[in-house]
């Protein structure tokens, strides 16, 4: 009985460690959720980045499930990232929004590694970013046929993320 | 020899920034000061979402210089604190507040301190009596009596 109240108190530290642990991505506790899950996708009109003459909005996408993807030619985790959506570019559009980049840098990245992308568009100064609640690159969301943000993965999209979580909601998402 | 090592090491370490940069952002201090000043106040509550453990007013991060320019935008085209915290509230969700809003998924964090003391005085007060409860008189016996004054008048 003496030992009870000190054991019961180890065994809640231990719960407690254990979700702390456990709860969230163990490899990254600074992926925070995002304010603007299952809100509609803030609106933007902006520069083509391959044709900056033309623009692209985001309500331009109505009626389709596709997937922006923030990257940048400065973002090292990008460059991880990128060979997965050519993949990836079957099944969902995938389109890029050039965060805080120089275009011409931005061209010659995708020159070097290969464009996946339906296209992308320039975000100079970050504001579409800011929208969208971007505080990093990459950072990629999947938005529904009515314009509303389903998902949003922090970090670069691995094989897992994608099996795990994209490709299950995508498809659900679709028969809608 | 680590000497030696050291200074080459550190240049590399400049390699990848000096090939790839981000587009600069301004973060100059406005020549207002009464922008600066709301932008000062408003800055330290709020946190810097890439370093989590530093305000938006002490990090140097690149995000962070991004949302004080729109801050002090904001403060300049006469946006309350109130409807600058929403705004950013909106986009980066209450994490963003350093000082956490009352609502009921924080109840824990604001009053469960207090509920600690509260149970701790409850326990204490309890302890206390049950030990003074457990005192029970004796009362000296009449050759003990006897004894005791012995000792104290010699």
């Amino acid at each position: 009985m003496r030992y009870l109240i000190p054991l019961g108190l180890f065994i809640v530290l231990v719960a407690f460690l254990a979700i702390g642990l456990y709860s969230r991505d163990p490899r990254d506790p600074g992926k925070l959720p995002s304010a603007l899950l299952n809100k509609p996708a803030p609106a933007f009109r902006l520069p083509q980045l391959k044709d900056p003459d033309k623009t692209f909005s985001a309500e331009d996408m109505r009626g389709k499930v596709w997937m922006l993807n923030v990257w940048a030619s400065w973002c090292v985790e990008c460059r991880y990232e990128h060979p997965g959506f050519f993949e990836m570019a079957k099944t969902v559009p995938v389109y890029g929004l050039n965060y805080k980049d120089r275009p011409e840098d931005a061209r010659s990245w995708l020159g070097e590694l290969g464009d996946p992308y339906v296209l992308s568009v320039s975000d100079l100064e970050g504001r579409v970013g800011m929208d969208y609640g971007v505080y990093g690159a990459p950072e990629t969301y999947l938005i529904d046929k009515g314009g509303t943000i389903r998902h949003k993965h922090v970090g670069p999209v691995t094989e897992e993320a994608w099996t795990k979580d994209f490709l299950p909601l995508i498809q659900e998402l679709n028969r809608q | 020899m680590t000497r030696s090592l050291l200074l080459p090491l550190l240049l590399l370490c400049l390699l990848p920034s000096m090939t790839t940069a981000q587009v600069p952002v301004e973060d100059k201090p406005s020549d207002d000061p009464v922008v600066e000043h709301r932008l000062a106040k408003l800055s330290h509550e709020l946190r810097c979402l890439k370093c989590q453990n530093q305000t938006l007013a002490e990090s140097p991060s690149s995000i962070a210089a991004d949302l004080r320019r729109e801050i002090r935008e904001q403060i300049k085209a006469g946006k309350s604190d109130k409807e600058i915290t929403a705004f950013l509230t909106q986009r980066y969700g209450d994490f963003i507040l350093y000082k956490p809003r009352v609502t009921p998924t924080t109840y824990i964090l604001w009053f469960g301190p207090f509920l600690l003391l509260i149970g701790g005085l409850i326990v204490l007060f309890r302890y206390v009596k049950q030990r003074r409860d457990a005192i029970t008189e004796q009362p000296l016996t009449a050759d003990e009596r006897r004894r005791a004054e012995e000792m104290l008048r010699s």
